[in-house]
């Protein structure tokens, strides 16, 4: 699975955690200076002019709606900060202009996985077909539950633990698991990027390093992993990963890689380091310049011969697969993590916008584009992949014709494409003998069986199209040009993941309190780039795959689920529905509200329990590994130390939340004995 | 008398040029590939051409400078076109061993080649194989240099946000040390004169007038 991008969950870690009804004792108002105002202040201002609007979290009393005035700052958006008398409230960052939280948002969920997963899932469940489930899903699951995730961030403007803490404080646990899973996938996802730099240094050179095999040792021919896969896997899994045989051969730590990964953590580094101030402008960047380069694909790849192969075989719809329940379980889960919902991510943008911001209207622009992007990268993918398929075929062709016409001495240039079926036959009645010797060596070329190689992730983006690129004119510009579109989109998730993280530590008074906000993000880039040299290891491609298969699947369907129940029956959805037409002026309608309420959480549910059976039916976990000597991939079993070790993972992010529930309760159950003997 | 002689020199020269034979080659000209159009039709002016480029090859063979074109045999020519060769000694009775043969060819291919406008693909010798030509490995990989490009610039960068970063913080915390002072005084002035508790208000720094109070805080709180 690809989860979305990262996005920016940054849990805001308020202070001690305030049991419910405690809140709005009668002093805690934070004071503010003027000194502070160097950021764009939004409640605080808000709150001086309306002086009605110092309400408290409206839980209190019972849901009372707001005082006269319709702009009057919502409940929602008081900044709760320990009412020590002095306790200085800064006011929130801020997105310097809408669009900027628009496009980050937009980068954030176009990612990597729109490129390499939707195109596989299309082709895998029929093609045009697949569209149809595709389509119902992300108006059944994947708006409602966006306009959800933006709807809380914008109303509790803090990241992700504070959010959810506010909404109950027995949910507080939904926060930190967030974080925990936003953390993991940072810890891996950045990985890519780094085999994005790579191959994009290594564009700059003629001819491209992956087109062809280098010679053995003794300069008498091609290196033999070379020549029993093809070059470009050679020099993805030799010259890029150097891949052991099994996941137990942990191997050295690759310092091209290494490299590399520094690289990206700096990069990430550079852009989040302002906070909103430099992710604002950076997203400018990450979400256009895809576009861009894809437009420029779009157009090359439909010019390629043999483009037209690959549409055709993408675009005819097997309407028989829309009866295969595969399909539309491939479809809700490719429109779950394809959105990048449960990370917090979400959350921590939209905690940074105008509390009047229009976020139905955002969440429907967001989803919209991201099925877009998925629909308009599968065409790009597939008139590539016809034009390589073709390729192929027709190479295949050609060395049948040579083959026959060394071994019957045909003259040159006689045997073609067209005739070869009937001269085949004319051997074959002529010289039955000798045309039963090479007989065997005649592959069977079959244009449908190279389009019918359906890949996916890694492979796709750094085998399957290299392999396409090395064949096109001017391939070092082709090159680099796809290598850098990957690196903005993976730039982008990677922003949004660390925000994710960041906002809730700075959000924390304990952190911030003590550290100033760049040395708190260099300080997390610096552990996940340390933890990250895990993957640069000769096992690491082994490892990414673990991480990205299990770290974040199951959790976040449990977050999300947990997410929507909270908001809906725990919270109240009526309650939130009129802090929703407090703060923006517009109430959700019936279709928000039956999404939330019951539609959505069932598929979830759903989903949920499918994933846990087919986890469990599955009996032992199995991977695949590369073989050097046959030159191809091999299954194996998972060794017992990763199997607890992806138990470990699985359960790091999903403990969180009853624990947390738990010790909630606990500490509320002491503190009401305690107030109870005193009293 | 003459006739038999000159038959038993065909006989023996076709002996000596068989496919298969001891000392014989095969080649393999791929011409209509490699050419196109342009392509040339393979007559025996041709044949003359490989005869004279083997016997100039043989040549440059220690002892064996005295090879001459009538040296060398073609045999079994096809229309593919491919056909055996060999060269034989001058007084004709048997054949030049293959490894002299298999080295001059190697060492003279490319000259081989562009006479026939032809490469080590499209006029093949089967059994000799090609030398492949080396990788050039520059000194510096490429890609170090380039990566050690925006690895500089990115680090110029990071620093100089890092340390802009800091001095506004530093100038920030001076202003605001300032103001902070006045505040200070005038809110605690306003404490002791008024006995208010100043934290139950929202100030901006200046006195809030308790007449005004909201509905919310009328009522006791939870």
């Amino acid at each position: 699975m690809e989860p979305p991008s990262a996005q920016l969950a940054s849990l805001a870690k308020d202070e001690e955690p305030q049991p419910w009804g405690s809140l709005g004792g009668p002093g805690q108002r934070p004071k503010t200076r003027r000194g502070a105002e160097d950021m764009e202040s939004g409640a605080k201002e808000e709150a001086r002019r309306t002086p009605r609007a110092r309400g408290r979290w409206p839980g209190l009393g019972g849901s009372r709606s707001d005082p006269a005035h319709p702009r009057a700052a919502p409940r929602c958006s008081q900044e709760r900060s320990a009412g020590r008398s002095r306790a200085m409230a800064k006011a929130r960052a801020r997105w310097g202009h809408p669009l900027q939280f628009l496009f980050a948002c937009i980068s954030y969920s176009v990612g990597l996985g729109n490129v390499w997963r939707f195109p596989y899932l299309c082709q895998t469940h029929g093609g045009g077909s697949f569209l149809v489930p595709y389509l119902i899903m992300l108006i059944v699951e994947g708006i409602p539950l966006l306009y959800l995730e933006l709807a809380v961030g914008q109303c509790m403007r803090q990241g992700s633990i504070g959010a959810w803490r506010t909404i109950s404080p027995y949910l507080g646990g939904v926060g930190m698991a967030s974080v925990v899973v936003s953390f993991f996938l940072s810890i891996y996802y950045n990985i890519i990027n780094a085999w994005g730099f790579w191959y994009l240094f290594n564009s700059f050179q003629d001819p491209l390093p992956w087109s062809f095999c280098p010679l053995n040792a003794n300069r008498t021919g091609y290196e033999e992993e070379c020549e029993k896969a093809s070059s470009t896997q050679y020099f993805w899994y030799r010259k890029t990963l150097n891949v052991s045989p099994s996941i137990q051969e942990t191997g050295a730590v690759q310092w091209e890689l290494a490299l590399c990964l520094v690289l990206a953590w700096l990069m990430v580094y550079l852009c989040i380091l302002r906070g909103t101030e430099s992710t604002g402008k950076v997203v400018y960047f990450t979400a256009l310049l895809p576009y861009c380069v894809l437009i420029i694909y779009l157009v090359r790849g439909l010019t390629l011969h043999g483009a037209t192969n690959g549409l055709l075989y993408m675009f005819t719809p097997k309407v028989e697969q829309l009866a295969n329940p595969r399909a539309w379980i491939d479809a809700a889960t490719q429109i779950f993590f394809s959105l990048g919902l449960g990370f917090g991510s979400l959350i921590a943008f939209a905690s940074y916008s105008e509390p009047s911001n229009n976020c139905q209207k955002h969440t429907i622009v967001v989803c919209l584009v991201n099925s877009a992007t998925s629909i308009f990268a599968s065409v790009v993918t597939f008139s590539i992949y016809g034009f390589k398929a073709t390729f192929n075929y027709e190479n295949c062709l050609n060395k049948v014709i040579l083959l026959l016409t060394n071994s019957f001495d045909l003259e040159d240039g006689f045997l073609t494409a067209s005739n070869l079926e009937q001269v085949k036959g004319y051997l074959a009645s002529t010289y039955p003998s000798k045309y039963s010797e090479v007989l065997p060596l005649l592959k069977n070329c079959s244009l449908e069986s190279e389009l019918d190689t359906a890949v996916q992730g890694t492979g796709l983006a750094f085998i399957v199209y290299t392999e396409a690129i090395k064949n096109m004119e001017v391939p070092q510009l082709w090159s680099v040009l796809y290598f850098f579109m990957l690196l903005t989109l993976g730039m982008g998730s990677m922003l949004g993941n660390t925000a994710g993280i960041l906002t809730p530590l700075t959000d924390s008074k304990v952190i911030s309190g003590h550290l100033p906000k760049e040395a708190i993000s260099g300080l997390v880039c610096l552990v996940n780039c340390a933890i990250g040299l895990l993957f640069t290891m000769e096992a690491g491609s082994y490892w990414f795959n673990i991480f990205n298969d299990y770290a974040a699947t199951l959790s976040l369907l449990l977050i999300v689920l947990v997410e929507t129940v909270g908001v809906c029956y725990v919270y109240g959805l009526r309650r939130f529905g009129a802090d929703l037409e407090a703060m923006t002026g517009r109430a959700p309608g019936w279709y928000w509200k039956a999404m939330w309420a019951c539609v959505s959480p069932l598929l979830i549910v759903g989903l949920f329990l499918f994933y846990l059976s087919d986890y469990i039916l599955s009996g032992t976990l199995q991977y695949q590994a590369w073989d050097a000597t046959q030159g191809q991939l091999v299954t194996k079993d998972y060794p017992v130390y990763t199997v607890t070790a992806i138990g470990l993972l699985v359960a790091a992010s999903t403990m969180c939340i009853p624990l947390v529930a738990l010790g909630t309760f606990v500490m509320r159950r002491l503190k009401k004995g305690d107030r109870a003997f005193k009293a | 008398m003459l006739w038999l002689f000159f038959f038993l020199v065909t006989a023996i020269h076709a002996e000596l040029c068989q496919p298969d034979a001891e000392n014989a080659f095969k080649v393999r000209l791929s011409i209509r590939t490699a050419l196109g159009d342009k392509a040339y039709i393979w007559d025996k002016n041709e044949e003359y051409l490989f005869r004279a480029m083997v016997a100039f090859s043989m040549r440059k063979v220690p002892n064996r400078e005295a090879t001459e074109i009538s040296h060398v045999l073609l045999c079994n020519v096809t229309q593919r076109v491919s056909f055996w060769f060999v060269v034989t000694d001058p007084l004709k009775n048997h054949t030049l061993p293959a490894d002299e043969v298999q080295w001059a060819i190697r060492m003279n291919r490319n000259r081989i080649n562009n006479v026939f406008f032809l490469n080590d693909q499209t006029l093949e010798f089967l059994k000799i194989p090609s030398t492949l030509a080396p990788p050039t490995d520059p000194s510096v990989p490429i890609w170090i240099i380039i990566f050690g490009v925006i690895f500089g610039i990115i680090i110029v960068a990071t620093t100089l946000l890092v340390l802009s970063g800091i001095r506004q913080r530093r100038r920030k915390n001076k202003e605001s040390s300032e103001v902070d002072d006045t505040e200070d005084k005038f809110e605690n002035m306003a404490t002791i004169a008024n006995s208010i508790l100043c934290d139950s208000l929202d100030m901006k720094g200046g006195l809030v007038n308790d007449v005004f109070m909201t509905e919310d805080e009328r009522l006791t709180p939870l």
